[in-house]
């Protein structure tokens, strides 16, 4: 069978291997990479400085290409072609023979001639080599530039800025990404982009990089200047086309491979793909149409010329320094008789623009800042033209329930329809799979057409899509738990009460299938929990790790240990106490964003012990392991405080002792503030109280967390009672409906009626099961006990918690390295690949 | 970095790759090692065995009267917790859920089933005299 060699081992050389692997399992597929690593993934290149290891980067581990029997040679740069013998040599001496050659060297960063650019401190953005010595520069400094403004010179900006270095961006032109945005759009995001901290600088022609041996600043041809300690230069790319050059092998003018629609050079051995090519005088610098020219050539090679490369759609969505901005179909309108509108919201950070064709019927293309949540459906809209709306402006001036309008949208696309672009996956595939083959999950569809595994953009679309054709199959859409369970978590509930069911194995036998999972188990163990509130600990096999060891695990394989510190007020001996336990067992300790204090690096053997003593020090459980009650967090309030109006810490420590233990559907958290300064930040809690002179306001439904959420005020000025009991039923209203693992602020988010529904039932008893709800919360009050005292006094719960069944050994693979005078476990991503 | 070095300290625990891979080679065991008493396991869970230099995790699949053994190292993060983690079946298979990430796989064949981590080892389990056993090839 033929020799295939590809020359680069970038992302569109991976894919590459991938696809003609997965075509054909009788090609030699052979890899030379210059860099030292396998390929990695570039396009997520800055979260390499908030924290991603270069293993988490790679595109696939080493095992991968020995698994799938692709020869990689790193570290080996191609440096002679010899194409009449059909040969390359690399610049250790070694000769390879070819059938077929596969140019992917991708692209080096250009590097504008200006004088000074070899000074020290001056850097450029594109390998992981690049990123290792911006990081360590800049430790020695503390203000850093970004000479471009494009996509991938923001991205630079958002490295820098994730060091902790004041962060500015100079660009050429009067505007931030001028391939991709508008005037306007580059306003809305200059202005957000100013808000965290980068100082943009447009308009500016760099006349020369200042300094003495080591860079000083830049100096502009408008005679200003801006005082710099290093540089990172991102203004553009250059072909890697060295070995083709030199080879007889057709170049474009400005630099790249010129290939032909088969992605083919003028050597029809060779084929060049990615940014090295150059197809019909358009190089493509995004990921997607790179890879889509590795599947072409894949196929051909693998015998299937069907497919040609007629070009790619630029269009495209990303996160800049977590700010949407996506641009689309012709972003600036520049058809003729083209009509733009616009919407701009510089307060919020939002500008949209959709351009709309001369007889007003189709979407041309636009630029989405701020919020990208339609790109999907408007790119789809363009390019499977879509009749508009009558008012196109609704489009982006539309009132919310955007979600059903976006179901809707996905309805209207043509079976043609693009869904996923990094794997080329029509709506018609996926809607084939439903109908054809059975997928009912988005897991299903995962598994047969791959899509949303590459970017995961399109996963919001192919649950629509799926949803739609599940119900126009007649299917009823339910929220089932799994697999071993066809009941949502509202109707377990139910049935766990009316049926008496105390236990998750009789739950199964009774209406389940199967011998359950790790979703059902701890769902049901929360409802039981939940309705019963009886020892946790008898069914520990169902619970999660931090519920069956009453603990949270932490990396290395140790545990947390988080005693209960209500409204966050401890006397001094209790604080020595802690102090003392956690040096007796050389435990790592930091507060806690709860007000309380976190004691890490317990080995399972040890918890007993701890909790032992700790309990003789008269602490309780924390439930920092459980989907419970955490922590009341509380202000000083008007005990101290000057300004207090009310006893914020004691209202606290009642709130706090009496749903201590309480099991939810998620974890909950609430805050006592003492006046409306609201030190305690009451209204990012699930249930939040606020002072006033005449009682207290209750919050309600907010949450911190990945997508933060202000509390909504659900009454004013009530009593204490009143206030207690509008948590009890709120509380329990909440524990009886939600789905698993649903905060308050998402239960908020999708109940019907919202806020005014809640309030009808919480507070005008609408329908009328307030009392009910009152009876349930006191019972559960009523069955509370402190688990690990329970655990600690029971020899046969205190035998589970060791790391060897069979011997009293410690886990030997534990291991600690040292950080600020305490120990933090050995970082697991140097374990792991 | 990038060739597969894995922590020396959690080498020695790793079991070599000519171990048994699936309960079909249960013809060459050489040892069958008496870990424990079957009611020392909890039901429907797990616990971690101790032999020799390995952690081995086994699986007391009570519902079904099955007993699964596998590695004890979660191959993602490579930690030493499935014993932890919990059983259960996806159409049948039994599996196990590491209880970090939830990478889950299956206790027949070793293979991961929801994400593109390797393979795990799992051994064959016999239960004689009320103990339970594990099979080793070495």
């Amino acid at each position: 069978m033929s020799r295939v060699i590809v020359v680069g081992n970038g992302m569109v050389g991976y894919k590459f291997c991938d696809k003609l692997r997965s075509r054909s399992k009788e090609h030699e597929i052979i890899v030379y990479g210059e860099e030292p690593r396998p390929a990695y993934d570039r396009v997520h290149l800055s979260s390499y400085f908030s924290g991603s290891t270069a293993d988490d980067l790679l595109m696939a581990p080493a095992s991968w290409y020995v698994d799938n029997n692709v020869e990689l040679f790193t570290g080996e740069l191609v440096t002679e072609l010899n194409r009449e013998n059909k040969t390359i040599k690399t610049h250790t001496g070694k000769v390879d023979h070819y059938d077929y050659l596969v140019l992917a060297t991708g692209s080096s960063a250009f590097v504008p001639t200006v004088e000074g650019v070899e000074r020290h401190g001056v850097f450029v953005y594109r390998t992981i080599e690049d990123l290792n010595q911006i990081i360590d520069y800049g430790k020695k400094v503390k203000k850093a530039g970004v000479l471009g403004g494009g996509l991938l010179g923001l991205e630079a900006a958002k490295a820098l800025l994730d060091l902790g270095l004041e962060t500015h961006v100079v660009e050429f032109a009067a505007r931030l990404m001028p391939r991709q945005i508008d005037d306007a759009a580059s306003s809305v995001l200059t202005h957000k982009l100013n808000q965290l901290g980068i100082t943009i600088h447009t308009n500016k022609n760099t006349k020369k990089i200042a300094g003495n041996g080591k860079l000083e600043g830049l100096e502009f041809t408008d005679g200003s200047s801006l005082s710099l300690e290093m540089l990172v230069i991102s203004a553009g790319i250059r072909p890697r086309d060295e070995l083709a050059k030199v080879n007889g092998i057709k170049i474009h003018a400005r630099g790249g491979v010129l290939v032909d629609n088969q992605l083919r050079t003028n050597d029809e051995s060779i084929f060049a793909i990615g940014e090295v090519a150059v197809h019909n005088n358009m190089i493509y610098g995004l990921v997607a149409p790179g890879y889509e020219m590795a599947d072409i050539v894949a196929k051909q090679i693998a015998g299937d010329a069907s497919r040609q490369f007629t070009g790619f759609d630029m269009s495209t969505k990303l996160k800049l320094i977590g700010v949407d901005v996506a641009s689309f179909g012709d972003p600036f309108g520049e058809a003729a008789g083209c009509v733009p509108i616009a919407f701009q919201d510089k307060r919020n950070g939002v500008y949209k623009r959709i351009n709309i064709s001369e007889d007003g019927k189709y979407l041309l293309g636009g630029i989405l800042i701020g919020d990208a949540s339609q790109y999907n459906i408007f790119h789809q809209m363009v390019v499977n033209k879509i009749l508009l709306p009558a008012q196109p402006e609704s489009l982006i001036i539309g009132t919310p329930g955007k979600a059903e309008a976006e179901g809707a949208g996905v309805k209207s696309l043509p079976d043609t329809a693009q869904i996923c672009s990094c794997e080329n996956i029509s709506k018609g595939d996926l809607v084939c799979q439903v109908t054809e083959h059975g997928a009912t999950t988005v897991d299903d569809l995962k598994k047969k057409t791959k899509a949303c595994t590459g970017c995961g953009g399109c996963t919001p679309m192919v649950n629509d899509i799926l949803k739609i054709t599940l119900e126009s199959l007649g299917h009823k859409v339910k929220k089932t738990l799994c697999e071993h369970f066809d009941y949502s978590r509202q109707e377990l509930y139910d049935i766990i009460k009316v049926k008496g069911i105390r236990t998750y194995d009789i739950l199964l036998s009774t209406i389940g299938k199967g011998d359950g999972c790790e979703i059902c188990k701890p769902a049901v163990a929360s409802l039981l929990a939940s309705i019963w509130n009886e020892l946790i600990a008898e069914q520990d096999t169902i619970q999660d790790t931090n519920d069956r060891y009453l603990a949270n695990i932490q990396r290395g394989g140790t545990y947390s240990v988080v005693p209960r510190i209500a409204g966050g007020e401890i006397t001094p001996s209790k604080l020595m106490a802690i102090g003392r336990i956690a040096q007796k067992y050389g435990l790592y300790t930091k507060i806690t964003g709860g007000q309380r204090i976190d004691m890490f690096g317990a080995r399972v053997d040890q918890l007993p012990e701890i909790w032992e003593e700790l309990i003789n020090e008269g602490f309780e459980s924390g439930h920092a392991y459980g989907k419970a009650l955490r922590t009341i967090k509380s202000c000083v309030g008007s005990t101290w405080c000057r300004y207090g109006v009310q006893d914020s810490v004691s209202f606290a420590i009642f709130v706090e002792e009496r749903y201590k233990g309480l099991r939810a559907p998620h974890k909950l958290k609430g805050a006592v503030s003492g006046c409306i300064r609201e030190c305690a930040e009451a209204q990012s809690k699930d249930f939040g109280i606020i002072a006033t002179e005449k009682g207290w306001n209750l919050y309600v439904c907010g949450n911190g967390g990945a997508r933060p959420q202000h509390a909504k005020l659900l009454v004013n000025d009530v009593d204490t009672e009143t206030c207690v009991k509008l948590i009890d039923r709120f509380l329990m209203f909440y524990i009886k409906t939600a789905d698993p693992l649903t905060r308050t602020a998402t239960w908020l988010n999708k109940m019907e009626g919202g806020l005014d529904y809640l309030r009808d039932v919480i507070v005008n008893d609408s329908l009328g099961i307030g009392e009910e709800l009152e009876m349930e919360m006191k019972e559960l009050i009523a069955n509370y006990h402190c688990e690990w005292k329970k655990v600690v006094e029971n020899p046969a719960l205190r035998e589970r918690y060791r790391h060897f069944i069979n011997d009293d050994d410690q886990d030997s693979t534990l291991s600690f390295v040292e950080l600020r005078d305490q120990k933090i476990p050995v970082d697991w991503n140097k374990k792991t690949k | 970095m990038m060739d597969g070095i894995i922590n020396s300290n959690l080498a020695k625990h790793l079991p070599t790759m000519d171990l048994v891979n699936n309960r079909s080679t249960q013809h060459n065991i050489k040892v069958w090692f008496k870990a424990a008493r079957v009611q020392d396991f909890p039901e429907n869970g797990g616990a971690c065995v101790k032999y020799k230099d390995l952690q081995i995790a086994v699986f007391n699949f009570s519902r079904r009267n099955e007993w699964y053994a596998c590695q004890n190292l979660c191959p993602h993060k490579m930690q030493m917790v499935l014993s932890r983690g919990m059983i259960g079946s996806v159409q049948g298979e039994p599996k196990i859920a590491c209880p970090f990430h939830k990478r889950t796989f299956s206790l027949k064949t070793g293979e991961c089933l929801n994400a593109e981590e390797c393979n795990i080892t799992v051994y064959p389990v016999r239960i004689e005299n009320g103990y339970v056993h594990i099979g080793f090839t070495a």
